[in-house]
Parts: C-alpha cells; sequence; structure tokens
C-alpha cells in the first residue's frame, strides 16, 4: 500500500519573502516621521524621551532577567526582545482606569503600570506567584494558559458594560485590553471571547502581538489570511499596526480603547512584530527559523528607529542616550541584587492563597503537608 | 578575596546535564557581570552561559567536551567580595568540588536515577539529580528508604537504593567504581544474564551493573568479557595501553554509528555504478559563474548533481520513500529534503534542505551555501538534521572516485558523487580528454528493484552529460 504525505513546509524557500504587509505605520525603520489618514500622535518632546527611555530599560531588564536564568536564578524566562514597541506603545495607550489582560510576557506593559518589575520575577523564580494586586495595579497577573484570558477579559468587560461604566467621559469611562500572541489565535478561548464581546458589544480591545511564531509553528501554520481580518468575521473592526513602531501602536491602542470606553465595542488590533529570542529560555530557536529572517528583523528594531527620531529632531543628545542606557544598567543592577536575596518560601505558604476565605479541605491538606515536613530530620 | 562557584544551572525544564561545547574565558582572565564564558549543549538546546559575578576567572574545572551533571562547579571566580547566596557551596573545598565535577561516582542519593543512559527530556519535566537538598527522615536507618506520603513526580523513575557507582564519564577519575556486590548488597541480575555469566566464566560479583537498580545487565557481562581481565569493565576513559588511545564513544560518533548499524543491517543495500561525462555540466557551470545576477553565488558540481537529483526523484518518485515497518507501508514523500553529507570538526553530520524541489537553481545554491557554512561552524541545528528524504555524499572533495553509501535510516536511496576529473573518453568518434565523473547509488532493496533504481540513476547520469537538453525535455 502506498500512501504520499502533504508536502512539507517551505524552510530554505522563503528567501525572497512575501510582500510587505499593510499596515499602519507612523515611524519608518529609518527613523523618519510618516503619516497617516486616520491615525496621528502628538507627543511633546519629554514625552517622546519617555518612550525612548521605556523601550530601553523594558530590553534592559529582559535581558538581566534572562541572564538570571541562565545562571540558575530562575527557573525559566519568556523574554520579549524584539516586541518593546507593541508592549510599551500599548501600556502607555492605556488610561488609568483601563484594566489589562497579560499573557506571562507583558513584562513591558507592566513597567509601563508601574508595577515593580521584580514581581514577575518571584513568579519565575517560585517562590511566589507574582505577588502584585491586580485589582489596584489595573493588571491581571500574568496567565500561562494560551488565550484563557481573553476570556477572562471578556467576561470582564461585559461587567464593565453592566456597571455602566461605559460612556463619553475619557477621564472615568473604562476600557479593557486583552493580550495574547498569534498561536492563541488558533484557540477556542480566543475565538469565543471574540463572539461574546461581539454579540454584547463589550468595551474590550484584542491586542494580538503576532511574533511570527506559536513557540516553534510559524504564522502559515496558523492562519491563511491576515490575523486581523479574522474580525471582520465576529462583526468587529480588525486593524493591523506596525508592532516595531511605538508611535502607531500607541496611536492605534489609543484609539481603540476611546472607541470602546465610548461604547463602539471591541476592536482586534494586530501588532505586528517579531520575538527576536527564543520562547522561553527552555527553547532553541535556531531549530525551527533560518538566521536570514532574523536578521531582516534585526533592521527593523523598534528602539533603533526611535533612537534615530531623536537624533534627526534634534531632541537628544550623545549624553541623553548615555545616561538613558547608564539608568538601565542601574536598574537591571538593582533588579539583579533583589532577585538575589529573594528569600524560598516556607512550602506550607503555598496553601495561603488557594481561596480568598480558606477551605475546610485545604487547611486539612496543609496539617497534613506540615507533619510530613516535621517527619524529617532537623526540623522543629 | 571572595572566591564563588558557579555550578551548572538547569538550563531548561528539568535537564540533568549539559556538555561543556567551549570556553569563553580562560583562569586569570577578568571578566564582567554577564559577560559569556561558556557555551554548554544540552538536550534542548546550545547556549551561552553569562557570568554571574564580576571578578577574576580563579579555576575552570571541567574541560571542554566534558558532560557535567547539573548542579556539579565548572568555574570559580574571585570576586572581591562577599559571595551572594549560592556562596553556601563554599563550605567544601574547591578540590573536592573538583574531584566531583571531573566525574566521581554520584549515586546513593535519595530519588537519584542511576541509568547509564541520559535520559531523554524535550519537553516539561524529567527526573532530575537533587543534589543534597533532600533531608533525611526522622528514624530511618537507611536513608534510601522510599517516603510513603512523599510526592512522586517521575512514576518512570523508582526510588533506587544507595546505587553502584556510576561509570566514570570524564578522565582523570581518580576511584574505581565500586563493583556491585561488594557493597553489601546482593548481585541483581536476571536468570538468562547469570547462566551467560556462567558460560563465559565471569565473576558477577566484580561486574558493574548499569541497569535498573544498578542491576547486570547482558551487555554488561559481554563488555566484562572483552574487557582487559584487571579492569572494571565500565572505565572508559582509564588508558588502557600502550601506544592505544581510548575515545569515548559520544556525540556524533555515537550518533552516526547507531545509524550505521540500524541501517546496514536493516535495509539489504544494493549499489550501483555510473561513469558519465560531465564537461558539458561544467561549462552550464562557467557561464552560470559569468552570470551578473549569480556573481556573488557560490557554485560548484554539485549544485548540478543536487538539480539532476531532484528532477529524478520528480520522475521516480517512489526512490524518494521510506519504509514504514510498523504500518506496513511504503510512504512515498511528495517533497525532497535533500541531506548533504558534511564532513565538520565534530564528525560526520547530514543537515537537509527542507523541501528542496520546490527552490528554483538559485535558491537552492543559496541553501546550500547556507547549510554547508553552518555545519561548518558547528551551529547546524538538531531539526535540520531530521527529515532527511534523500542524500548525497559528496567523497569527490576527498579525491576519491566513488564509494558504496550507506543509507541513512529512513530513507531509500544515497547517491555518492566522486572526483570530476580529466579523462581519455570517447566523444564524438574520438578519444578526447573530458570531464568524467563517477555516480555511486545505493538503494534499499525491499522497496527499489533493479530497474527502478537503474533508470533513477540513468536520469541524473543524462542531467549531467546534457543538462540543457535534459531540462528541456523533463520540464
Amino acid at each position: 500500500m502506498t500512501r504520499v504525505e502533504r508536502a512539507a513546509p517551505r524552510r530554505g524557500g522563503k528567501r525572497s519573502g512575501p510582500p510587505e504587509p499593510e499596515f499602519v505605520q507612523l515611524l519608518t525603520p529609518e527613523g523618519e516621521r510618516v503619516s497617516h489618514p486616520d491615525y496621528s500622535v502628538d507627543f511633546t518632546d519629554d514625552e517622546l524621551r519617555g518612550l525612548y527611555r521605556d523601550l530601553v530599560t523594558v530590553r534592559k531588564l529582559d535581558a538581566e532577567a534572562t541572564a538570571l536564568q541562565r545562571q540558575g536564578e530562575l527557573g525559566i524566562w519568556a523574554s520579549l526582545l524584539g516586541q518593546e514597541a507593541a508592549q510599551v506603545g500599548s501600556g502607555r495607550a492605556l488610561r488609568t482606569q483601563d484594566m489589562a489582560f497579560p499573557t506571562y510576557r507583558e513584562h513591558g506593559v507592566l513597567y509601563c503600570r508601574n508595577i515593580d518589575p521584580i514581581m514577575p520575577l518571584g513568579l519565575f523564580r517560585g517562590v511566589d506567584q507574582g505577588g502584585w494586586d491586580p485589582v489596584a495595579n489595573r493588571f491581571n497577573t500574568y496567565t500561562i494558559v494560551i488565550g484563557a484570558q481573553t476570556l477572562h477579559a471578556t467576561g470582564y468587560a461585559m461587567g464593565v458594560a453592566k456597571d455602566g461604566k461605559v460612556g463619553d467621559d475619557d477621564e472615568t469611562s473604562e476600557a479593557v485590553i486583552a493580550y495574547f500572541g498569534d498561536g492563541a489565535t488558533s484557540q477556542g478561548d480566543v475565538n469565543e471571547s471574540f463572539i461574546f464581546s461581539s454579540v454584547y458589544n463589550a468595551p474590550i480591545v484584542f491586542f494580538c502581538q503576532n511574533n511570527q511564531y506559536a513557540i516553534s509553528e510559524p504564522l502559515e501554520r496558523q492562519t491563511r489570511i491576515p490575523l486581523y481580518q479574522r474580525a471582520a468575521g465576529f462583526g468587529f473592526p480588525g486593524i493591523r499596526v506596525d508592532g516595531n513602531d511605538v508611535l502607531a501602536t500607541y496611536a492605534v491602542t489609543r484609539a481603540a480603547l476611546d472607541n470602546a470606553r465610548h461604547g463602539q465595542g471591541p476592536t482586534l488590533i494586530e501588532a505586528y512584530t517579531y520575538r527576536m529570542g527564543a520562547h522561553t529560555t527552555s527553547d532553541d530557536p535556531t531549530r525551527y527559523r533560518v538566521a536570514s529572517e532574523v536578521e531582516a528583523w534585526q533592521a527593523k528594531d523598534p528602539i533603533v528607529r526611535m533612537r534615530l527620531l531623536l537624533e534627526k529632531q534634534g531632541l537628544a543628545d550623545e549624553a541623553f542616550f548615555k545616561a538613558v542606557d547608564e539608568q538601565a544598567r542601574v536598574e537591571a543592577v538593582k533588579l539583579r541584587e533583589r532577585v538575589l536575596s529573594m528569600p524560598d518560601p516556607d512550602p506550607v505558604t503555598m496553601f495561603d492563597h488557594v481561596y480568598p476565605n480558606g477551605s475546610p479541605l485545604v487547611d486539612k491538606q496543609r496539617a497534613e503537608f506540615e507533619t510530613y515536613h516535621a517527619s524529617f530530620e532537623g526540623s522543629h | 578575596m571572595a572566591i564563588n562557584q558557579f555550578p551548572l544551572p538547569d538550563l531548561g525544564e528539568g535537564l540533568t546535564e549539559g556538555e561543556i561545547l567551549k570556553w569563553l574565558v580562560a583562569e586569570g582572565d577578568v571578566i564582567e557581570l554577564n559577560q559569556p564564558i561558556v557555551e554548554v549543549e544540552t538536550a534542548k538546546a546550545a547556549v551561552e552561559i553569562p557570568a554571574k559575578w564580576a571578578g577574576k576567572v580563579v579555576k575552570i574545572y571541567v574541560p571542554e567536551g566534558t558532560v557535567v551533571e547539573v548542579g556539579s562547579p565548572i568555574i570559580s571566580i574571585d570576586t572581591g567580595r562577599d559571595a551572594g547566596p549560592v556562596g553556601d557551596d563554599m563550605s567544601q573545598g574547591a578540590a573536592a568540588q573538583a574531584e566531583k565535577a571531573a566525574g566521581e561516582a554520584t549515586g546513593g542519593l535519595i530519588g537519584e536515577t542511576t541509568a547509564s543512559g541520559r535520559t531523554a527530556v524535550l519537553v516539561g519535566y524529567g527526573p532530575r539529580v537533587t543534589a543534597a537538598k533532600r533531608r533525611a527522615r526522622k528514624g530511618d536507618e537507611a536513608p534510601a528508604a522510599p517516603a510513603p506520603a512523599a510526592p512522586a513526580p517521575v512514576a518512570a523513575a523508582p526510588v533506587a537504593p544507595p546505587a553502584p557507582a556510576k561509570p566514570a564519564s570524564a578522565p582523570a577519575a581518580p576511584a574505581a567504581p565500586a563493583p556491585a556486590g561488594q557493597n553489601g548488597h546482593a548481585v541483581l541480575a536476571k536468570p538468562p544474564v547469570r547462566m551467560l555469566a556462567r558460560n563465559l566464566g565471569v565473576d558477577l560479583s566484580t561486574v558493574a551493573g548499569t541497569g535498573p537498580q544498578g542491576s547486570i545487565t547482558r551487555d554488561d557481562v559481554q563488555s566484562a568479557v572483552s574487557a582487559p581481565a584487571a579492569a572494571p569493565a565500565q572505565r572508559v576513559a582509564m588508558a588502557p595501553g600502550q601506544r592505544e588511545t581510548r575515545i569515548p564513544i559520544k556525540g556524533v560518533r555515537k550518533l552516526t554509528a547507531a545509524n550505521m548499524v540500524a541501517s546496514a543491517f536493516t535495509a539489504p543495500h544494493v549499489t550501483e555504478f555510473l561513469t558519465v561525462d560531465v564537461t558539458r555540466s561544467m561549462k552550464a557551470l562557467d557561464r552560470l559563474k559569468a552570470d551578473r545576477e549569480w556573481r556573488d553565488v557560490r557554485v560548484s558540481p554539485l549544485l548540478l548533481v543536487a538539480k539532476a537529483v531532484l528532477l529524478a526523484a520528480k520522475r521516480h518518485p517512489m526512490v524518494n520513500s521510506s519504509w514504514d515497518e510498523a504500518a506496513q507501508e511504503i510512504v512515498v514523500k511528495d517533497y525532497v529534503n535533500l541531506g548533504i553529507a558534511a564532513a565538520t570538526e565534530r564528525g560526520l553530520i547530514v543537515p537537509n534542505i527542507a523541501d528542496a524541489g520546490s527552490l528554483s537553481l538559485r535558491e537552492l545554491a543559496d541553501a546550500m551555501t547556507d547549510l554547508v557554512q553552518t555545519a561548518k561552524s558547528g551551529k547546524t541545528p538538531p531539526s535540520a538534521m531530521s527529515g532527511g528524504t534523500f542524500t548525497i555524499t559528496n567523497v569527490g572533495v576527498f579525491g576519491v572516485d566513488t564509494g558504496t553509501p550507506i543509507l541513512p535510516p529512513g530513507e531509500a536511496a544515497i547517491l555518492a558523487f566522486g572526483a570530476v576529473r580529466e579523462t581519455p573518453w570517447a566523444h564524438k568518434g574520438k578519444v578526447k580528454l573530458r570531464q568524467v565523473t563517477t555516480l555511486g547509488l545505493s538503494f534499499d532493496h525491499r522497496i527499489i528493484d533493479g530497474e527502478l533504481g537503474s533508470k533513477f540513476l540513468r536520469d541524473i547520469g543524462a542531467f549531467l552529460t546534457d543538462p540543457e537538453a535534459t531540462l528541456l525535455a523533463w520540464t
């Protein structure tokens, strides 16, 4: 009997590459400001410098965390390298009252929410569950399960609408943003949340960072059409933005959030970007993508183009760039020292936050566990 | 002065060991925080490890090429100040640690598995060495007694009694492994193995077991017979005789050997040869090189051979297939992942070009250049070495005429491409000096009959004899 297999995906054949996708762009990789008929930003010089500072700091802290994993101080780390603009742009576009639902890679958004960057490191060091207050910080805990947070976000957004917090006042009306990746779009959860949010006109922005790979699976195995076009089938607008352009990402996200808070319903944003590093530190990207592709994306680096802009417009000099680098370095060293001094938790504390008000079953398990631990030599 | 030792961390999730590929620093070097110090290869990836401290490299404990268990110190750095949290390790002397790193047998820890081979851990959590963090239970004589209430994360790794020593895996192992049977425990061996030992005259108490729970396997007995009488069977790296070098079988060599044995004794090989005049191909190559658009492209005769194979495979799809013994099916592939055998410093590797049949000649040339450069730099990822469907081995680069190649496992045919030589050759009724080469095609006779193999080889030859005409005729 003979069986004919389907053609394997082409690995070597992408050299010439597909045509550049159409997306909203306000800042080219060469640092040129370009205009767009529907989107614009109006930043002060200080704000532009601030965005640059954010990008550099976020990348530096991320690199430090990667190093800490390689040194055995973190169990695992999901690096955001290459996606800084998508995260800082969208993170800064959030208004104070907005609520964000991250994956496990949104360290840049977390930074923009003014959450101590040590928080996720405790999670990945295995000494706590993340530790920040999702309500106070308007930033949910990291969700490891792929796509699950889109349902949480949709439910939350439906609640926002029911609470009557949707309206015309930009300073008080609320919107919700759900982060996920290209791989998550293949999950049932994400499609269900699209349906619910569409039908209930929920005040939510679906922010998809399309970094081209679902771990090792390339985008062409996730979809036959550009991801942002999926939204049309669910009945709400979708838009693709240059995810390596912090200005465009900010403009598109701010507009989508404001639409949501004004009661105009959901938007899907596809931030077209690239994960320059591994999926996580447990992964070897050289096994599934070619060096020439990575190099092509290196030329679109989000930080380089921002720096070029600042230089061209005379908004910053060498001293400024040096100072930013130095400040980021100092923050990274501080972060490292704090990670190294994180104490191992008492094993019993893992029972502490299972239920907000405790549970007889968990209490019983805790007691058994304590007895078990006390049975070792040297324990009290 | 504060010397910090850096133990090899778990670089993935649940990895137990890594191989030191390359040191990027030397003893005495002054290094910065996060400066890359060493390349380590694990079952998952080859990665650079950044320095955990700034300071001066005091000692490198582990030479390149050594497989190190997670938790063993690999380097010490003088930071000139107090150590960080890992400074706990400092209570033990550096020398003792070094010996441990150099391959001292580590056995007897609770929960440690003593299987001789490494556990394949590609995804998720595998068994891991827990070092000395496990605490002894109160009132237990034998620390090895399994704790009934203890969570057992890995069902496949039974809690072992104090196990016999693991074979030393690095040179300069000072202590001989303690043979089973001398540690107060009964010799573990299955009845057929005992019988084999008796027939061969092997005293089981002198054999170190490598099986589960330190049991003695058939292989252990066999190698005890073939080993020099006095030396324990497992001392791979000890210098055994004069004017002999013992090279541990591992890495690429081990893989190559396993593949060759698996293939040679599974697929009945047939090899056919064809000597062809490739003068026109060589001229075509020259024209290609002269083309402006091809100016920066590396073109070699191998490129045309690859093209010939791809075209001929399209005409004879059955040669691009594999034998699925389990399913009792022949799997015919309509894509060609074209393997190119490459000799590298680390041994023979066969990376392949995925779906090479769909590439233009230019793309094929680029892909081949890429592949060779990656292979030479030793950075070929494992994924590029699996899934090949047809392989070319270019023995001609070594100046030989042909060979009888052995099939890579799972492939039905392989082509050897010999040296191209100026040879007196009958050409248009006269004897002329022509560029001639010999092709050797081995194929799996279970799948490919002589007729098909011959036609396929003939087509490759036809293309190389007259590429332009065959292109017109075939495509």
